[in-house]
């Protein structure tokens, strides 16, 4: 049986990491709400930025458009946004996972836009490309951010140098369901229309000025940002919320520990002080 | 004729820029400066940067300033996706001089290699911060 220093020692150890855990509980906790409420102000701009330009889609059936049209480049441009800091739980290791386990993507082929320092790391011990590093706009998402990376991206595709873009993300569900999302930015794909919007599709007659193709010019560079902006400002939603649950977690596995050690500590000193007492009774013994 | 008032919607990525009843708005589109008033055609037109200006019902015309996005216009609502959107209490006066300064003097320089387009919308966006506080 371990000594009474040793068993002390330890409990004063998981006690002191007891209190970082509930402190970083807290502070991701109070992260979390923010974020939430961020990503909730931001989510009626893209439902409505989404809706319009599927409804431009819809319309203008099977238009040759260079944000539409299927590319021969097999490159892959694949935007990862993770976190910079660890102890969140599967957080980074699950949006990794996505991609090192994809059916079909060859490592080759794929060019990692990273933000977030966590999966640029991991990614590049893979043997990944990691071509970009916008890992400091995580701390902070703004929209001019997504703007300028979208911009690149954009550049690089009508230059021909990348094929597709994707967007690898955490879709923020509720506080406790963050769900790893692969998303395809471009080319634009068009969603299956449901019964309910082909209806509201048919009833308005949407006209558009400048025309159709010329306005997908100018939308679609928006709608990319948005999809950017939204993915990041979901992404650091989850973040917080995992980091909030594994440090949940690990606070209540201290608390179960130090009550286990607690326990241990009142037998060892039980037994030590039985054993004095044996030792006493058999020393007085003797000399009588 | 339609009704005399309709729905406005201003939404940025961040938040909700304002929402009420309106009778008139007018604003910069890449077609050139408009007013919509209720009862107008369905259409999405794409914002400039410029001024807008939106006449409330109760009498009072207020503006701001707005630099890129679309709006799409229904006969009873009108909603306006802005990237960006700010009122005059927003705007700093002397970044938006000192701006209009700098993107003047890259037109004027004519070097091949500026990003003739940036600069004038750079430009453009200078000149309408100023306007809406003047």
């Amino acid at each position: 049986m371990a000594s009474m220093r040793d068993i002390k020692r330890r409990k004063s150890s998981v006690q002191s990491t007891q209190q970082i855990t509930k402190a970083m509980k807290l502070v991701s906790t109070v992260k979390l709400q923010r974020a939430r409420a961020a990503a909730e102000r931001s989510k009626t701009y893209f439902e409505h930025m989404y809706k319009t330009v599927q409804s431009i889609l819809a319309k203008t059936g099977d238009m040759k458009h260079k944000y539409l049209q299927e590319s021969e480049n097999p490159k892959k441009a694949v935007i990862v946004i993770t976190s910079n800091r660890g102890l969140a739980g599967g957080y980074n290791s699950n949006i990794i996972k996505l991609i090192t386990r994809h059916e079909t993507w060859k490592q080759e082929d794929v060019v990692v836009y990273a933000i977030g320092s966590k999966g640029r790391d991991a990614l590049a011990r893979s043997g990944y490309e990691v071509k970009e590093d916008w890992s400091d706009i995580v701390e902070e998402p703004a929209y001019a951010d997504a703007m300028v990376l979208t911009e690149r991206l954009l550049k690089s595709f009508e230059e021909g140098e990348i094929g597709e873009i994707y967007l690898a993300y955490t879709a923020f569900k509720s506080t406790v369901t963050h769900v790893p999302t692969l998303l395809k930015l471009l080319p634009v794909a068009k969603a299956e229309a449901s019964e309910e919007e082909q209806e509201v599709t048919d009833n308005v007659l949407m006209n558009f000025e400048p025309e159709e193709e010329a306005a997908l010019d100018l939308l679609i560079p928006k709608y990319i940002t948005s999809l950017i902006y939204g993915g990041l400002v979901e992404a650091v939603a989850s973040e917080n919320g995992a980091r909030m649950q594994a440090m949940d977690s690990a606070t209540s596995n201290a608390e179960e520990m130090i009550s286990d050690l607690t326990l241990k500590y009142n037998r060892a000193r039980q037994s030590s002080i039985t054993q004095e007492l044996t030792e006493i009774i058999a020393g007085a013994e003797a000399i009588s | 004729m339609a009704e005399s008032s309709f729905e406005l919607k201003i939404i940025t990525p961040d938040r909700v820029f304002y929402e009420g009843t309106i009778d008139m708005l007018e604003m910069n589109t890449t077609e050139g400066e408009i007013g919509v008033l209720p009862g107008h055609i369905p259409m999405t037109v794409i914002i400039k940067p410029g001024v807008v200006k939106i006449y409330e019902t109760n009498g009072e015309t207020k503006e701001a300033a707005m630099h890129a996005g679309f709006v799409e216009i229904l006969p009873d609502k009108v909603t306006v996706l802005a990237e960006i959107a700010e009122w005059p209490g927003e705007i700093d006066i002397a970044r938006a001089e000192a701006a209009r300064a700098r993107a003047e003097a890259r037109l004027q320089e004519k070097n091949p290699e500026m990003d003739m387009a940036r600069a004038e919308i750079a430009l453009l966006r200078a000149i309408a911060r100023i306007s809406v506080l003047k």
